[in-house]
């Protein structure tokens, strides 16, 4: 499968992606540059980690209208598969694909270290390979991620199962002492309604190679490749 | 024209940085201070001749990038430069 990494100025996290793809992963990983106007017919596109734009004004808010945002939109809104990782949640947010918003960390800190994540939907082309449940233990890297919405999303994120991974401890129990960053409902990731893009604050591309001591992060990126060869998402013209 | 506008959160979002100046503030001894709110003050020049319109593309602006209204809410001000 050919994935499409957009490249932003102070994306970090995107040749560890191409590397977890291509060297892990045994796919195709191709760069986009951020000026580009078309995702060059893509089967899936990550919108990778870092300080796009120094996170002037606000994390996500200038890369949300960088030219190639327009392709990415189109390509999530014909079902495309999209996702977005750390930075790259919060230009979800901020391009209003996913609902809600970043607040600055409930203790003001930057934090990066590993964290437990519950996979609350494992029906989704991002998570079909884990369990209901499974416990993974992922790198959180980020002073933004204090995830918020009003009450109105928040019961609708969860009536439609689109929470799909939130904080918990060690044994799975989503715990306040758990939640590294005060974000709502203990948020590290969600879904849209139609469940073709995926946000989550965890790197799953810095954990996910036996050399690192943790693989837990190819669950994700096996079940989107599982997902875009079984078609569970409409394919892109 | 020039345009002030500033940025806060809205009422009831929890404001960290608000809250960790408030508590310094009260532990130097400013025993009046209530809650503190952290925001962004952003100046605009405008080749505008017109308040109204001036306003208006300031709103914009506000709504569209300066401004994340899921959280924060703005308000301006128009000067005659």
């Amino acid at each position: 499968m050919n994935f499409g990494i957009i490249v932003f100025p102070g994306s970090n996290c995107d040749r560890d992606c191409a590397h977890v793809l291509s060297e892990v992963m045994g796919q195709t990983a191709q760069f986009i540059w951020h000026q580009e106007r078309s995702v060059k017919g893509m089967d899936a596109i990550i919108l990778p980690g870092g300080f796009s734009y120094g996170d002037y004004l606000r994390t996500g808010a200038i890369a949300r209208f960088s030219p190639i945002m327009d392709a990415v939109v189109e390509f999530a809104g014909r079902g495309g598969m999209v996702l977005g990782i750390c930075n790259g949640f919060q230009m979800l947010l901020e391009l209003g694909i996913l609902p809600g918003a970043m607040l600055r960390n409930r203790d003001l800190s930057f934090i990066c270290e590993d964290h437990y994540i519950r996979v609350e939907n494992a029906n989704t082309p991002f998570t079909n390979s884990c369990e209901p449940g499974q416990i993974l233990k992922l790198p959180i890297a980020h002073a933004e991620g204090n995830y918020y919405t009003n009450s109105v999303t928040l019961s609708a994120l969860q009536a439609n199962a689109q929470i799909v991974f939130r904080y918990c401890d060690g044994e799975g129990k989503v715990t306040s002492p758990a939640n590294p960053n005060g974000s709502l409902d203990n948020i590290a990731g969600i879904r849209n309604a139609a469940g073709n893009v995926l946000g989550l604050m965890p790197h799953p591309e810095r954990g996910a190679e036996y050399l690192l001591n943790n693989e837990d992060g190819i669950y994700i990126f096996r079940s989107m490749i599982a997902a875009l060869e079984a078609h569970q998402t409409p394919q892109p013209v | 024209m020039k345009a002030k506008i500033y940025i806060t959160l809205k009422n009831g979002i929890l404001d960290p940085q608000g809250r960790a100046i408030q508590q310094s503030l009260q532990t130097l001894g400013f025993g009046t201070v209530g809650d503190v709110r952290l925001g962004k003050f952003i100046e605009v020049d405008l080749s505008e001749t017109d308040t109204t319109s001036a306003g208006n593309c300031i709103k914009a602006m506000c709504e569209k990038l300066l401004a994340n209204t899921v959280i924060e809410e703005y308000q301006y001000e128009i000067l005659e430069a």
